[in-house]
């Protein structure tokens, strides 16, 4: 028993030694650059990747609530129709159709709090 | 009245004031786990070197029934004392009678101790303890943050200020911290947001602790607010005091010299820590450690941006700041945080006379839409700033790689600097190696049969050619090629021969630097 015993003891301080080892990744910082031996921060490993936008998927600009929805899903708008009311900071925001287009989708409805780039209506 | 009578009215008085705010009040503060305002002040300062002021200083506020409240203090607690001998004017908020809220009074008592800081040229400490504005006094709460804000800001520079975290620090409070030099934050202790839980719960829907929206982890790893982290209070006061024994009283003096000791060479054997290979890393603090007086460093930000190393060391007995690429963590590259947190720490050390001593390893700038769309531009530009607009003596070593800006960046002659050093293993050219030659040869790489291996022979050639010192000493770009064992002794003679350094810049009101 006591041989068991240790061996899983030996074998937990090998895998707690294994955790507390430095984990190197490799950054590459230049077009065929060399690839440097280093630590990566949380940030990094977090960073928020790019995506082209999509001028047809119509994003919150600031945080706050969806007070009223103007339009339904099918319909036809003209640039510069009222889309919503997004009441954030105390103000009733107007938020206007930035094109042409037909109402494809509405990811929101009223009274919903929304993050900023929070996607709430896609055009087509 | 006898006089005798007096003075028991006066003892008596005393005491009550020394009361705070009462028993249950402290029996509250101590089961958060934190020592009261008083206690702080007494553990922080040299024993029996404290003394208080404006002990019985009482608020006017009349509406909503405060005519009738007694707050001892106002809710802070002022007063000097000395550290390790050096005289120091604080303030401590006193959590205990009204939430350490702030009013009008409280205000006027710390921007009184703050004037006395900056009339007797000592270094200010505030420790903020405080649920907030006291919403009572209207108006004059707020007018009493401005009032410490502006003061914060005219003494920047002048007497060095330090913020001490325990407790709540809220909304505008936090930006006395944020104008100060040094902010000290203490595990499950201290909180600094501007908007709290609640409302970005009501406005957001989003659900966030305190611990995680602005806790003592999250400015000290995260925003970069925080500069020194603590387990607890005693710990953070140790901290204090050592930082005190780095730096001067005020931007007219020099930090007080300490008796001179060698490295500890035996632990940081100074040639055996950087590796030849320019992409292994290593930890930059060794260098530091295996150059300093007892091998001491005090790093500052050590969990923020840790790709670049700051801090304080002596050498000789004089203090000195150390800026550092860290190839240990993103291979030392200069990033939005790196940038910031470096060019603030050039621009203290300039202000206090403290000379700047730069070890330089580095591949360049991180790649990437979010840093180039976060600015790195306006942030990278403030190091380029802060090392031109640096009077003080500035000393660079190159330890190993210096390409491209980031060469430049990093404290180069073309900033300026006084002496630039480069050890036998430095690489200063445009850029890396394998990078340089694929544009220099890309035809010739192209057009082989076997473009692989004429890519690896011309990235041999190059590095040959130009990746040492001696490209940019045939420049006098470096002043000197040094092996690394004699750092120590060419630091101490480049700062002896600096010592009476004249820099004189044009004059004007102040310049615009990239904030």
């Amino acid at each position: 028993m006591a041989t068991k015993e240790n061996a899983e003891n030996n074998a937990s301080k090998a895998n707690k030694e294994e955790a507390q080892k430095p984990r190197f990744s490799s950054l590459v910082i230049q077009e065929q650059g060399a690839k440097y031996k280093t630590l990566l921060t949380e940030k990094y490993k977090n960073r928020k990747i790019w995506e082209q936008p999509d001028v047809r998927k119509i994003k919150s600009l600031i945080p706050g609530t969806v007070i009223k929805v103007y339009v339904e899903e099918g319909q036809k708008v003209k640039e510069g129709d009222l889309m919503m009311i997004l009441e954030a900071m105390k103000m009733k925001n107007k938020i206007y159709f930035p094109m042409d287009g037909t109402v494809k989708k509405i990811y929101v409805t009223e009274e919903e709090k929304v993050p900023k780039d929070h996607l709430m209506i896609e055009l087509e | 009245m006898s006089l005798k009578r007096k003075i028991l009215e006066l003892q008596k008085k005393r005491e009550k004031v020394l009361q705070g705010g009462g028993e249950k009040a402290i029996e509250k503060q101590v089961a958060m786990g934190k020592m009261t305002a008083r206690e702080r002040i007494i553990t922080l300062l040299d024993e029996n070197s404290f003394h208080e002021y404006d002990l019985f200083v009482e608020h006017e506020a009349r509406d909503f029934g405060m005519a009738t409240k007694v707050l001892h203090g106002d809710g802070v607690i002022t007063g000097t004392g000395t550290i390790f001998g050096a005289p120091i004017c604080i303030y401590a908020q006193d959590f205990t009678v009204a939430g350490g809220s702030l009013g009008l009074m409280h205000a006027r008592k710390i921007t009184k101790i703050m004037d006395h800081a900056m009339k007797m040229r000592v270094p200010i400490i505030g420790i903020n303890d405080s649920g907030g504005a006291r919403i009572q006094e209207g108006v004059n709460s707020l007018a009493g943050y401005g009032e410490i804000f502006y003061r914060n800001t005219t003494a920047s520079g002048v007497i060095p200020q330090i913020s001490v975290i325990l407790g709540p620090c809220a909304g505008g409070a936090v930006y006395s911290p944020a104008l100060t030099d040094f902010v000290f934050v203490v595990d499950k202790i201290s909180k600094m947001f501007i908007t709290g839980p609640e409302v970005i719960k009501t406005v957001l829907g989003e659900e966030i602790s305190m611990e995680d929206l602005g806790g003592a982890r999250v400015h000290s790893e995260t925003t970069g607010n925080a500069h020194f982290y603590a387990e607890s209070e005693i710990e953070c006061f140790d901290q204090i005091k050592e930082l005190i024994t780095y730096i001067p009283w005020n931007n007219s003096k020099k930090a007080q010299p300490f008796e001179a000791k060698e490295p500890k060479i035996d632990r940081y054997k100074i040639d055996e820590i950087v590796p030849g290979n320019p992409k292994e890393p290593y930890d930059v603090r060794d260098v530091v450690r295996a150059i300093t007086d007892d091998s001491d460093f005090l790093e500052i930000q050590e969990l923020w941006a840790s790709n670049m190393v700051i801090g304080f060391g002596r050498i000789d007995g004089q203090t000195v700041g150390f800026v550092c690429n860290q190839p240990l963590v993103l291979a030392g590259v200069l990033d939005v945080d790196s940038s910031c947190k470096a060019a603030r720490f050039i621009r203290y050390c300039d202000s206090f006379n403290i000379p700047i001593i730069t070890l330089v390893d580095l591949p360049g700038y991180l790649p990437g839409v979010d840093q180039e769309h976060a600015g790195v531009i306006r942030h990278g530009a403030k190091v380029l700033y802060a090392y031109s607009e640096a009077t003080v003596p500035k000393i660079t070593v190159i330890l190993r790689k210096a390409y491209g800006g980031g060469y430049i960046a990093m404290n180069s002659r073309h900033l300026n600097a006084d002496f630039v050093f480069a050890w036998p293993g430095a690489e200063i050219a445009v850029m890396g190696p394998e990078g340089a030659a694929n544009i220099i040869f890309r035809k010739e790489i192209m057009a082989a049969e076997d473009p692989e291996k004429i890519r690896k022979q011309k990235v041999k050639e190059y590095k040959e050619k130009f990746a040492n010192p001696y490209v940019a000493a045939a420049k006098g770009y470096v002043d000197s090629v040094i092996e690394p064992e004699e750092t120590r002794k060419m630091l101490l003679h480049a700062l002896e021969v600096s010592q009476n350094k004249v820099d004189r810049k044009p004059i004007k009101k102040h310049g615009i630097p990239p904030f």
